[in-house]
C-alpha cells in the first residue's frame, strides 16, 4: 500500500473504526473451517434482502396505493402492477424479482432456521442470536403479509381480511383492533395506504436493525458449526482458534460460490416460471380485488400455510372463549415458542451429529408435521384433513415442549475435543 | 496483506477472471434498474407528435398546441412581422441560429419550414417560463417606442423576436427551441416528427 | 441418518413446491380441452383480429397499448388502418367507450377487463388458456336465460354467445350422473358460418392472442432468461475453481 493512501487510510481511522471493522468481521474473524452446506443460507438470506429493498426501491417508483376505479374500472393499484409489467421498461423484471425475492426470502430463511435446529445454533452463548433471528422471522412475516395486499388482486384482498379479522377474536379490545388496523369497516383505501406505509419504511427499517444486531451478536460469540464444538476454546500462542480461518477470504470465496448457485436457481424461477406454479403468484391475484365477491377458497401464500394450518386446527371453545380466538393464541404461540429453544434443549451435545436417535426422531417427526401443516394449509378443510393438521399441531407443540424431557433422556455420543474437517 | 504476498498466479488469474465476468454481471443487471427510469410507454404515448390545422389561423395569429406537456407555439406570420426579422437582426444575440436549437431545416433567418409559420416550443430558454406575446408594434404594447414586436418572458424579462431569436444581455442564453416538425398537407403540422430521428 | 434426513427433506420439499396441481376438492372437477396455444405471428395477429372485432365492444384491455400489437408483427400503420377507432393514437391503451353504469345495468355485471384474463383463469383444473379454450367452444341455447344463452363450463354466464354467427348453435342435453352431479353433451343444431373445425382454430388464435396479451413479455422473457442462466453457469465454474484454490491453504 502507498504511503499516500495508508495516510488517507489513518486519517479516517482516527475518526472511524475502518480498519478494526474490517479486521473485526472480515479479514481476523475467524469462523470454524468445517461449514458445510447448510451455512451457505445466512449469507444469502442477506443478499435477498438487498435484493429485495433494492427492487423495492424501484417498484416504489411506479407503484400506486390507491384502491379507487380509474376510467376503466379498475383499482388504480391493480392497474400500477400492471403498467410497471407493461409500459415501465425493465418493469417486469424488476417486478418478477421481487415477487420471487419474497418467496425465495423464506425458502431460504427457513433452510436457515433448520440448521439451526440441526447443529444446536440456538444454544448457550448464542441465545441472543436465536431470539433476534426469531424476531427477524416475525418481522419478515408482517413485511410479506402487508406487502402481498399492495397489488390488490382478489387474494391480495381476501387474505388481509382473513388475517385482520384473527385479531378481533382477542377478547374485549380484539374488534376494535381489528378496526385500528384496518382504519375502516373494511379492507379499503385506508388498509392499502397503511400497508404501503409498514411495508417499505417501517417494518424494513426493524428488520434492517435486528439484521445489525443478529450479525453483530454472532460476531460477539463466533459461529457454531456442525459439530457444535466451542472453537474458542482450543487457541494456538497467537490466540487464534486452531479450528478457525479469517472469513475473508476464505468464506467470502465460499459464499460467492454458493451466491452464484443461488441465483441461477432464483433467475430459473424468474425467467421461466415467475408464477411459481401459483404458489408465488396465485392465479386468483390477477383479478383486481372485489369487496362483493370472495373467490371460492382462499389460502394463504405457501409459506404461512404451516401457521394456518395450526389456526385452523383448533376447533374446540376453552375457558368460556370460543375457538377462534384459541386458535389466534395457537398460530401465535406457534411462532414464539420458536424462541424459547435456547432453554427447551437440555441435550448435553449441540449438534444432531452427537444427538441420540430420541432427538433425531422428534426433529424428523417435527420436519414431517411441519410440511403436512404447511400443505394442508393451501387446501380447503374437510374434517378428515383437519383431524390430520390436529394431530400434527399437537406433534409440533410437543417438539418443543416435550424438549426438556427427551432432550435429556436420550443417549448422546461424546463430543469431540476438534472439529471434524476431511 | 500477507494473502497478497502469498498470491501464486493461478489464484490471481482466477480472482480477476471471476471479478471481471462478476462486473459484467452486476453491470448487466444494472440495465434493467437504470432504463426503469426513462420515460414510460405511457410517458412516451402522452409525448406522442401531436398534428395541428393550421388552416383556420389568420395571418398574424398564434394558436398553441401542446405536445410533451410543453405549450407548442404555431404563429402566423404577416408580411410586416417577417419584415420585422431584418430589423432585429443586429439585436439579438444569434441571429444565425447557430446554436443547435433548431432542426438543420429551420436554420434560417425565419427559423421555420415555410417562412408564414412558426413553430416553437413556448418554454423561455432561461428557467422554463412560458413568454407572453408582445406582438403589439411601437410603445403600445407597452415595451418601448422602438418594439418590433416579439415575446416577453415575465419572469426575468427575457426578450424574443417574432422568430423566437433572444435579444442580446437578457438572462435567456438561447433562441427559443424549435421542436421536429413537419407538414403533413399544406396546412397540417405534425409537431414532435419530423420523419428523421 | 443426517443423509436419510437430507434426502427426505429434498423429496418432501419437491412434493410441497412443485406439485402441479392443488388438489382443492371444492366444486365438482373441471374437464377443460387443453388449448393449443400458439406463438405464431399469424395466429396472434388473427386473434387480435376477433379480439378487437368482437370482445373489445364491450370489454376492455386496458393495461395494453395498441402500439404493443407490433411485437406480434403488425406495422404502426397495419394497427392504424385495421384497429383503431377515429380520434385514436397506437399509443392508447385498448380501453372501450361503453359506460361501466350502462354496462352494469345490461350485463347485471360490468364486462371484466381481459388484458389478463388468461393468467387468472388458470386452476388446478388447466391452464387459463385451456379453460377460455372451452368456455368459448361451449355456449348453447338456453331459453331460460335472459341472454338465451348459457355456457357448459360457466354455468348462467352473464355473456351471451358474441361468435354464434361464427359457431352456429349448440343444444344441451343434461343428464343426470349416478352420483348427483349433471353431465352436460352438446350438439351442434345450426351451422354457423364456419366449420367446427375452422372454429376451433378461430377461438384458438384468440386464445393465444389472450396469452399472449397476459404477458407480452412472456418470450423475451425466456430468451433473456437462457442468456442469464448460461452466464451464471460460467460465473459459477470460475468461482468455484476460485473457492478450491483459496481453500488449498486449509488443512
Amino acid at each position: 500500500m502507498t504511503t499516500k493512501s495508508q495516510a488517507v487510510l489513518n486519517w479516517i481511522d482516527e475518526r472511524f473504526p475502518l480498519t478494526s471493522s474490517i479486521k473485526g468481521h472480515l479479514t481476523e474473524y475467524y469462523a470454524p473451517k468445517n461449514f458445510n452446506f447448510w451455512y451457505f443460507f445466512g449469507s444469502l438470506a442477506l443478499l435477498v434482502l438487498v435484493i429485495q429493498i433494492v427492487t423495492g426501491i424501484f417498484l416504489v417508483m411506479h407503484y400506486k396505493p390507491d384502491a379507487s376505479l380509474n376510467a376503466a374500472g379498475v383499482p388504480v393499484a391493480f392497474a400500477s402492477v400492471e403498467y410497471i409489467m407493461r409500459d415501465v421498461p425493465g418493469g417486469w423484471l424488476i417486478r418478477y424479482l421481487h415477487s420471487t425475492g419474497a418467496s425465495a426470502f423464506f425458502i431460504v430463511v427457513y433452510l436457515h432456521m433448520f440448521r439451526g435446529l440441526l447443529y444446536g445454533s440456538y444454544r448457550k452463548p448464542r441465545e441472543l442470536i436465536w431470539i433476534f433471528g426469531t424476531l427477524i422471522f416475525l418481522a419478515l412475516m408482517a413485511e410479506a403479509f402487508m406487502g402481498y395486499l399492495l397489488p390488490w388482486g382478489q387474494m391480495s384482498f381476501w387474505g388481509a381480511q382473513v388475517i385482520v379479522n384473527l385479531f378481533s377474536a382477542i377478547p374485549i379490545i380484539g374488534p376494535d383492533l381489528s378496526l385500528v388496523i384496518r382504519g375502516d369497516y373494511v379492507v379499503s383505501d385506508a388498509t392499502l395506504n397503511r400497508f404501503f406505509s409498514f411495508h417499505v419504511i417501517a417494518v424494513p427499517l426493524v428488520l434492517i436493525g435486528l439484521v445489525a444486531a443478529h450479525i453483530v451478536a454472532l460476531h460477539e460469540v463466533g459461529s457454531n458449526n456442525p459439530d457444535g464444538v466451542e472453537i474458542k476454546k482450543k487457541k494456538d500462542s497467537s490466540g487464534k482458534p486452531l479450528d478457525g480461518i479469517p472469513f475473508h477470504p476464505y468464506y467470502t470465496v465460499k459464499d460467492i460460490v454458493g451466491v452464484v448457485a443461488f441465483l441461477f436457481v432464483f433467475s430459473a424461477v424468474v425467467f421461466f416460471a415467475p408464477e411459481g406454479g401459483g404458489y408465488f403468484l396465485e392465479f386468483n391475484n390477477f383479478l383486481p380485488a372485489d369487496p362483493l365477491t370472495t373467490p371460492p377458497h382462499i389460502a394463504p401464500v405457501w409459506y404461512f400455510t404451516p401457521f394456518y394450518s395450526i389456526l385452523r386446527a383448533v376447533t374446540y371453545p376453552l375457558f368460556g372463549l370460543d375457538a377462534k380466538f384459541w386458535g389466534v393464541v395457537a398460530m401465535g404461540a406457534s411462532v414464539v415458542i420458536i424462541a424459547f429453544l435456547p432453554w427447551l434443549d437440555r441435550s448435553p451435545v449441540k449438534s444432531i451429529r452427537y444427538k441420540g436417535p430420541v432427538f433425531k426422531a422428534a426433529l424428523v417427526i417435527f420436519i414431517i408435521c411441519f410440511f403436512i401443516l404447511g400443505y394442508l394449509g393451501v387446501l380447503p378443510p374437510t374434517p378428515g384433513r383437519t383431524l390430520v393438521s390436529q394431530i400434527c399441531s399437537v406433534l409440533y407443540f410437543g417438539f418443543f415442549l416435550l424438549m426438556p424431557w427427551y432432550s435429556q433422556l436420550d443417549k448422546c455420543k461424546p463430543e469431540p475435543e476438534r472439529v471434524n474437517f476431511k | 496483506m500477507s494473502v497478497d504476498q502469498e498470491m501464486d498466479s493461478g489464484r490471481r488469474t482466477l480472482l480477476l477472471a471471476t471479478s471481471a465476468v462478476g462486473g459484467v454481471a452486476a453491470v448487466a443487471t444494472a440495465v434493467p434498474f437504470v432504463a426503469s427510469l426513462t420515460p414510460s410507454e405511457r410517458a412516451k404515448a402522452a409525448g406522442a407528435p401531436v398534428e395541428a390545422d393550421v388552416g383556420k389561423l389568420a395571418p398574424g395569429e398564434m394558436m398553441t398546441v401542446e405536445w410533451r406537456g410543453k405549450p407548442v407555439w404555431i404563429l402566423r406570420r404577416t408580411p410586416e412581422m417577417l419584415a420585422s426579422l431584418d430589423k432585429t437582426d443586429d439585436k439579438v444575440s444569434d441571429p444565425a441560429s447557430n446554436k443547435p436549437m433548431q432542426p438543420e431545416y429551420a436554420k434560417n433567418k425565419h427559423r421555420s419550414i415555410k417562412p408564414e409559420y412558426l413553430v416553437t416550443v413556448g418554454i423561455c430558454t432561461h428557467l422554463g417560463c412560458s413568454p407572453s406575446e408582445k406582438f403589439k408594434v411601437g410603445a403600445e404594447g407597452g415595451m418601448g417606442a422602438d418594439w418590433p414586436g416579439g415575446f416577453l418572458c415575465p419572469c426575468h424579462g427575457s426578450q424574443f423576436d417574432l422568430a423566437g431569436r433572444v435579444y442580446k444581455s437578457m438572462p435567456a442564453p438561447d433562441n427559443l427551441e424549435i421542436p421536429p416538425h413537419k407538414y403533413l398537407a399544406d396546412t397540417t403540422i405534425l409537431v414532435g416528427d419530423d420523419g428523421k430521428a | 441418518m443426517k443423509s436419510r434426513l437430507l434426502s427426505f427433506i429434498k423429496r418432501a420439499a419437491a412434493v410441497a413446491l412443485f406439485a402441479p396441481a392443488l388438489a382443492m376438492a371444492a366444486g365438482a372437477a373441471l374437464h377443460l380441452d387443453k388449448a393449443p396455444v400458439s406463438t405464431d405471428p399469424a395466429a396472434l395477429q388473427h386473434g387480435a383480429k376477433v379480439f378487437v372485432n368482437y370482445c373489445l365492444n364491450c370489454h376492455g384491455a386496458s393495461f395494453i397499448r395498441y402500439n404493443r400489437l407490433q411485437d406480434i408483427g403488425l406495422s404502426e400503420q397495419m394497427i392504424r388502418d385495421n384497429l383503431l377507432f377515429t380520434g385514436e393514437k397506437t399509443g392508447d391503451l385498448m380501453k372501450i367507450a361503453m359506460q361501466r353504469d350502462d354496462a352494469k345495468v345490461w350485463f347485471g355485471k360490468a364486462p371484466p377487463d381481459l388484458t389478463v384474463v388468461a393468467r387468472a383463469r388458470a386452476s388446478e383444473f388447466g391452464s387459463g388458456a385451456d379453460w377460455l379454450y372451452t368456455y368459448l367452444r361451449q355456449f348453447y341455447r338456453d331459453p331460460a336465460r335472459p341472454t338465451g344463452w348459457n355456457n357448459a363450463i360457466f354455468a348462467n354466464v352473464g355473456m351471451p354467445h358474441v361468435l354464434y354467427e361464427l359457431q352456429g348453435e349448440q343444444a344441451a342435453k343434461i343428464t343426470q350422473n349416478a352420483d348427483g352431479t349433471t353431465h352436460t353433451a352438446l350438439e351442434l343444431v345450426k351451422p354457423g358460418k364456419l366449420s367446427v373445425a375452422e372454429y376451433d382454430k378461430t377461438i384458438a388464435d384468440l386464445v393465444s392472442f389472450l396469452v399472449w396479451m397476459g404477458e407480452p413479455v412472456a418470450e423475451k422473457r425466456k430468451s433473456i432468461g437462457t442468456i442469464v442462466l448460461l452466464f451464471l453457469a460460467g460465473l459459477f465454474v470460475l468461482s468455484y475453481a476460485l473457492k478450491k484454490n483459496y481453500w488449498k491453504d486449509i488443512h
